[in-house]
């Protein structure tokens, strides 16, 4: 396929939102036609369902056509990956007292010997302080994960069910139990939504968090069944107050001991109970499948995976415009058929001419996730810091495994202030540069970075075009914006004239540029 | 989203300005019924006949400064009366006159047979000058004794210690209406001042949900950072950055809000940056809380609407050698109290004392008994201090008992969330704090009305 340097395919039809508002997106699911997928779309779908590409990646999914490059994201089982070992993680730090050492505790605590008892804190202190070291070693595990997976999707949708079943650190101190909730969402990222939601209720952090952990029969607490309909499930408003009374009963017992999810047969609630229609002595599974039958409950699902994937709508159907109801009901719909399974779900949105339409494409402002591992991925700078960039990500509000509470990230705008407004262009300028942002070590990264391969594609296809200054910006934005915007390209072209044409230096001042661009943090 | 200053102030017309002027007319063409907002959250609105200091400015600022390793409030606010007190401090208990700074009394406050530590000097001298409120075995029920998960509950106001920071939560209140459903983001219809929190990541406490807080340890942390890889690359940055919102771009879309915040980032972080150049008209101590709070006074003075600032001085968590009227806790002291009078000395030449209210916490105090080492381990209760002329001087709530103890901790009289109350209401205008605070609490009253 030859690659066109400027005006020639899809992004000539970018006239602007107030354009493509008038001619809304289409209230349907069909298909995108394959002539229309072109570089433009493939690299949308590379951004959206993945982290980004590298030019030639978006040159080979456009070449596939819509159906082939969907199906290999999708289908992402067939690509091998190496698989995080049991023993990845050390399970051992925050492991709970043993009986002796409990005994001994409370001895000291009789015998008010402080000596004793402060080392016991001591000891408790370093341990925790052992399990922060750990905790930051599995955020730059997972970070690193992102950038390099050939498996884009599976990790962005452990991202998704992070910020949907959200859970922090923050409170549940023990980074091994967040190491097993992470490789629970990898494991089931693109699975049943109802096999997940069978786990979730069994997992540890999750237990820990929403202090189910501590509910009996005797005091139930309500915190998970609130949440597990509230935020997990259905969404506000689509269950009563009795259901979370009768739904904490119904999840009475569920515990775990050190690592592994235990249910404790004293501390359920056997009694009759009625949630959600439908009753009987309910217990955890037997909600979970009362929450499965709620027609709500695939809507709620598909917006959120809309919401994630394709356009920041709001969640609560009451604030639906009517495109996205219209899209949401299709997508419940396949998910329904399907059974819960999500691939068919992703499948439908993907292919459709709906993900494409301009009022979905290059509207959404990227997570600082999206905005550093894409760099990264589509670019194809050094990975340089592990531990820099993922500072980075807690100062632009996304500090992974830390999530704000419950609800998980807000996302959208709420990313944005002038504050972190530096630090997304600061970050960029270090993966470009090696510069490091100032509060670390003076000296730069030695590796250079060169983004000549970036124009490969394009030499390929209209050979001389790379050393071509206004060929080669319009190329640049192309990849980086997604269209290349006038008052854009004349800033860059005068710059690329000005400091000798078309030399890696040179470029990686254009790209330092263009990603301090507003439209650099848009996807 | 801005920082930027009443352009009405800008006696040259330069294109800087004319950005600012240009900036909040754009910002502004989004007509919002405002009131209707901030009425249904009972928050005032900035109206004139509010003043309620004649001659002050009504932009009333609040500076929180955090004593982060819980510092020993025994040894801050001295009971040195109580026998007790030398009973469970035989190495590290001061005495007399020279390590004892008596708190007088101070218009209607008794002073309560309690005293400063010598190393309080600088706060002694704003107390007897009538700026200081010393507020008495500050706590909360069932005290938590991890630094992180008792920092938490005093910055979320959270007895959990989850959810959004209890200022972040205010500011959002004012800007976008904290507690409808589905969180406010800000449309780009106001112009928003976020909270300013001088270090390498803003503090829980200012994190709101719609309005996030802007962090930096210094201004030069505030700007673009390529502008240092090559000179070049400078003027056309400029072009980027105050390009504002471009012609054809519709102007409720991301694009538009993006371009919006960048030119905002710009113009803030010139102007933050131009303000902590200034000279300071006071010499501040070299400290690193004398440096936070020197940049605080200097944005103050150069008119940043900034309501909220967060300065830090850590190093409180004082286990073993802590010292008594010298060492290492004496020294955590002398720099904290040096800092803030240097600041109110800066306030007071800029007139903007009357303006400014800090407020001083811990996370938690320490045990009554020293330890082994001659340090204390973690505890519960302990003092905080209100400082500006706008509090009730002296000093308020009783010390807690030495003898009726809670497994070898203080008992704490007065809860935090009180004190937060009294800073909503009766300094930040907010008619009634317990939508904030998700809870109700008397305001302790230290701020005068």
């Amino acid at each position: 396929m030859v690659v066109s340097t400027a005006g020639e395919q899809g992004h000539t039809a970018r006239t602007g939102p107030t354009d493509a508002r008038a001619d809304e997106a289409p209230t349907h699911l069909k298909p995108i036609p394959p002539r229309r997928f072109g570089y433009e779309q493939a690299r949308h779908l590379l951004l959206r369902a993945g982290f980004g590409g590298t030019p030639t990646q978006i040159q080979t999914l456009a070449g596939w056509g819509p159906e082939k490059a969907v199906d290999y994201l999708i289908e992402y089982d067939a690509v091998p990956v190496e698989a995080p070992g049991a023993d990845e993680f050390d399970k051992g730090i925050m492991r709970p007292p043993t009986r002796a050492e409990q005994e001994a505790y409370r001895a000291a605590q009789r015998a008010r010997d402080e000596n004793a008892l402060a080392q016991f804190r001591l000891r408790r202190q370093q341990s925790q302080r052992q399990d922060r070291q750990q905790m930051g070693e599995l955020q730059r595990w997972w970070l690193a994960r992102m950038i390099e997976t050939p498996r884009p999707l599976q990790e962005k949708l452990t991202l998704f069910w992070h910020g949907h079943f959200a859970t922090s650190y923050r409170t549940i101190e023990n980074s091994y139990h967040m190491y097993l909730q992470n490789q629970l969402y990898r494991a089931h990222a693109a699975g049943n939504f109802g096999d997940l939601l069978f786990q979730v209720i069994r997992d540890p952090a999750m237990l820990k968090y929403l202090d189910n952990d501590e509910s009996s029969a005797r005091q139930p607490n309500e915190n998970l069944a609130r949440e597990l309909m509230e935020l997990f499930s259905l969404g506000e408003g689509a269950y009563s107050e009795r259901d979370i009374k009768e739904g904490a009963r119904a999840l009475t017992g569920y515990t775990f001991e050190d690592d592994a999810f235990v249910f404790n047969e004293a501390n359920h609630d056997r009694g009759a109970k009625r949630i959600l229609g439908a009753s009987g002595s309910l217990d955890g599974d037997g909600f979970c499948r009362a929450i499965l039958a709620q027609r709500a409950c695939p809507e709620f699902i598909a917006s959120k995976l809309y919401r994630f994937f394709a356009r920041h709508v709001p969640t609560n159907p009451r604030d639906q415009d009517r495109t996205t109801k219209a899209i949401v009901k299709q997508l419940a719909g396949t998910m329904i058929k399907a059974r819960y399974e999500l691939r068919p779900v992703l499948r439908q949105l993907f292919l459709s001419e709906h993900f494409y339409h301009p009022t979905v494409v290059g509207e959404k402002i990227k997570s600082p996730t999206e905005l550093v591992v894409g760099a990264v991925r589509s670019m194809n700078t050094p990975v340089r810091d592990l531990a820099i960039l993922n500072d980075a990500l807690n100062l632009m509000g996304q500090n992974l495994f830390y999530p704000p509470s419950v609800k998980g990230w807000d996302g959208g705008r709420s990313w944005v202030n002038t504050s972190t407004m530096f630090v997304r262009q600061n970050i960029l300028a270090f993966l470009l540069t090696g510069k490091k942002p100032v509060g670390y070590d003076a000296l730069a990264d030695e590796n250079t970075y060169d983004p000549t391969p970036l124009l490969a594609e394009l030499e390929k296809g209209d050979p001389g075009a790379s050393s071509d200054p206004a060929k080669a910006v319009d190329y640049l934005l192309r990849l980086t914006l997604g269209s290349a915007p006038e008052h854009a390209r004349q800033t860059l072209t005068t710059f690329v004239n000005e400091h000798g044409g078309v030399r890696p230096p040179v470029l990686t001042g254009a790209l330092l540029l263009v990603t301090a661009m507003p439209e650099y943090q848009l996807c | 989203m801005s920082l930027h200053n009443n352009p009405s102030e800008a006696n040259a017309f330069t294109r800087r300005q004319f950005l600012t002027t240009g900036l909040t007319l754009a910002s502004a063409s989004v007509a919002v019924p405002m009131f209707l907002q901030r009425s249904a959250f009972g928050l005032p609105m900035a109206a004139p006949g509010m003043s309620s200091i004649p001659g002050v400015n009504e932009d009333r600022i609040l500076v929180v400064c955090q004593l982060s390793g819980g510092n020993d409030g025994l040894n801050t606010v001295i009971p040195f009366r109580d026998d007790n007190y030398y009973r469970v401090r035989p190495g590290i208990g001061l005495r007399g006159e020279d390590q004892l700074l008596e708190l007088s009394k101070v218009g209607a406050k008794g002073s309560e047979g309690v005293a400063l530590h010598r190393g309080l000097a600088g706060i002694k001298n704003l107390y007897d000058e009538g700026m200081c409120a010393v507020v008495q075995g500050v706590g909360y029920p069932n005290p938590n004794r991890s630094h992180f998960k008792s920092m938490d509950i005093w910055q979320t106001a959270d007895m959990s210690g989850t959810g959004d920071g209890w200022l972040g939560r205010y500011v959002d209140a004012e800007c976008c209406g904290y507690g409808k459903g589905e969180s406010g983001q800000p449309d780009g219809s106001q112009t928003i001042y976020p909270p300013i929190a001088i270090g390498r990541t803003a503090p829980l406490a200012l994190e709101g949900r719609s309005v996030k807080p802007v962090a930096f340890e210094t201004p030069d942390l505030f700007r673009w950072m390529g502008a240092d890889v090559h000179d070049s690359l400078v003027e056309p940055y400029q072009r980027i950055a105050e390009q504002g919102v471009t012609e054809g771009t519709d102007p409720e879309s991301n694009a538009a809000f993006l371009m919006r915040t960048t030119l905002d980032a710009q113009v803030s972080s010139d102007q933050i940056r131009k303000a902590v150049e200034q000279r300071p008209l006071v010499n501040y101590p070299g400290s690193a809380l004398g440096r936070q709070l020197q940049m605080v006074g200097s944005m103050i003075r150069a008119g940043l609407k900034t309501r909220v600032y967060y300065v830090t001085h850590g190093g409180f968590d004082t286990h073993s050698g802590q010292g008594g009227a010298f060492g290492r806790h004496a020294q955590l002291l002398g720099q904290f109290a040096d800092a803030m009078n240097a600041f109110y000395r800066d306030l007071k030449a800029q007139e903007n004392d009357g303006r400014v209210l800090s407020m001083c916490f811990s996370e938690f105090g320490r045990r009554v008994s020293q330890n082994a080492s001659g340090g204390t381990d973690h505890g519960t209760a302990a003092p905080m201090f209100l400082l500006g002329p706008m509090v009730n001087a002296g000093v308020v709530g009783n010390h807690p008992s030495l003898t009726n103890l809670d497994n070898g901790d203080l008992k704490f009289g007065i809860d935090f969330r009180s004190v937060y109350a009294d800073v909503l209401e009766r300094w930040l205008g907010t008619k009634d704090s317990s939508q904030i605070l998700e809870g109700r609490f008397r305001a302790t009253r230290v701020v005068k009305a």
